[in-house]
């Protein structure tokens, strides 16, 4: 056939499944563990988690977040404890969505939904405040309008979260659990989070290959 | 010549040619004429400087397919392209030759700032690397992310294509006043005119 061979193995592949995302309707799954947009979490009764400690901030490679905290005022406290994230502010050209603020939050006050479809057009709007970043009533993120959220993107915001600094025992290192979510409650553990006797308990840290 | 004069005053058009033309009910079916077939073909150039460039391949794929917005081809000659996705870090040596291929490029042209690197520097905070290449050339989108996925490169094209459908024909940046989100302000000195910027490319 000669040069026809190309022509065949072009019209072959008409009929074929198409692979492609059509795009602005249609999204690819992401993974649970993805790193997208950043959500500042509220507890059941409507506090806010933050503390004001600056951890992220001072945590944070790319110097992205500004917090300054404030003493809680006495009559309508905003979060639990003495102090509070007064400003919030996370420039989103500048996170590289490494989630070492996540890692270094104590309250889980901080952690990243699966939105990563936004862009802006000037470098200012790029900059968002606490009052986008918190969730709102149900606990679920606040939708921009510069943002492309579809359904499911809102989903597992504390994955990565617990995969990687179970608070208390250091034994479940590389287990994921999910922390308790305004929203969606306590989700199942991944795997081997409940005590397990006839597992290897792996306390010294080490590889279980080692 | 007077007569063309009087009739170039007469249309309103003064020295500017058909760019002095205004909106008017005739004018607006060519407007919507030209914005559609502006946005449909957005031929992007190619300048992946880091590990954005993959995510900008990636986009080209067919798994996202950016020919579906009419952009299948990168150009690799800067006089084809419409777009400049700068894509990755801008070193300090990187920006003159980064201006010239924004020059050599023909109007209109736009500019994509891909991730943290190009559109602030990033991580990057230091002596080497451009702190935002809107310091050099007039970004008309910022896509956020390190890298941005394929998704978000494609979110910053449609945000694009929206900038083109609504924008001005002509004149852009002078009917904004702004390219990259910074206004120019020249209150202090009313008549001054800006100093034309020289880039050297050479040792003369």
């Amino acid at each position: 056939m000669g040069y026809l061979d190309g022509f065949k193995i072009t019209f072959g592949k008409l009929f074929e499944e198409r692979v492609t995302t059509e795009y602005p309707k249609e999204k690819r799954e992401k993974p649970d563990r993805f790193h997208g947009r950043h959500v500042l979490n509220r507890y059941e009764d409507g506090m806010e988690k933050c503390i004001g400690c600056e951890l992220c901030a001072g945590v944070c490679p790319a110097k992205c977040i500004y917090v300054r905290g404030a003493d809680n005022p006495e009559e309508a406290p905003v979060s639990p404890g003495e102090r509070y994230g007064f400003v919030y502010e996370i420039n989103y050209l500048r996170c590289i969505h490494c989630d070492l603020c996540v890692e270094a939050c104590p309250t889980e006050a901080i952690t990243e939904s699966k939105l990563f479809e936004f862009s802006f057009d000037n470098r200012s709007d790029a900059i968002y405040t606490k009052d986008e970043l918190v969730v709102d009533d149900q606990g679920l993120p606040q939708k921009q309008p510069w943002e492309l959220w579809h359904v499911g993107d809102d989903l597992k915001t504390s994955g990565w979260m617990r995969a990687t600094a179970s608070s208390g025992n250091p034994a479940y290192e590389n287990r994921v659990g999910w922390s308790g979510e305004l929203g969606y409650g306590v989700r199942e553990p991944e795997r081997g989070q409940q005590f397990d006797e006839s597992e290897p308990q792996n306390l010294d840290g080490k590889d279980d290959q080692d | 010549m007077a007569d063309i004069y009087d009739l170039k005053q007469k249309l309103g058009l003064g020295d500017a040619g058909l760019a002095g033309l205004g909106h008017n009910i005739f004018t607006a079916p060519i407007e919507e004429l030209v914005k559609w077939a502006r946005r449909r073909s957005v031929m992007p150039a190619t300048f992946g400087l880091a590990c954005c460039a993959i995510e900008m391949m990636a986009t080209g794929t067919a798994h996202y397919d950016m020919a579906r917005y009419g952009m299948e081809t990168f150009r690799a000659s800067p006089r084809q392209a419409d777009l400049m996705i700068v894509a990755g870090r801008v070193s300090q040596k990187m920006a003159p030759v980064l201006r010239q291929i924004y020059d050599q490029m023909m109007e209109p042209k736009w500019v994509i700032s891909m991730g943290v690197c190009a559109s602030s520097g990033g991580m990057f905070n230091n002596y080497a690397i451009v702190q935002g290449v809107d310091q050099i050339v007039p970004v008309d989108i910022y896509a956020p992310g390190c890298p941005p996925g394929p998704e978000t490169l494609l979110h910053a094209i449609l945000a694009l294509h929206e900038k083109i459908r609504t924008g001005e024909l002509t004149e852009r940046r002078k009917s904004t006043g702004k390219g990259a989100g910074f206004e120019l302000s020249h209150e202090h000195a009313p008549d001054a005119q800006p100093e034309p910027v020289i880039i050297r490319t050479g040792r003369r």
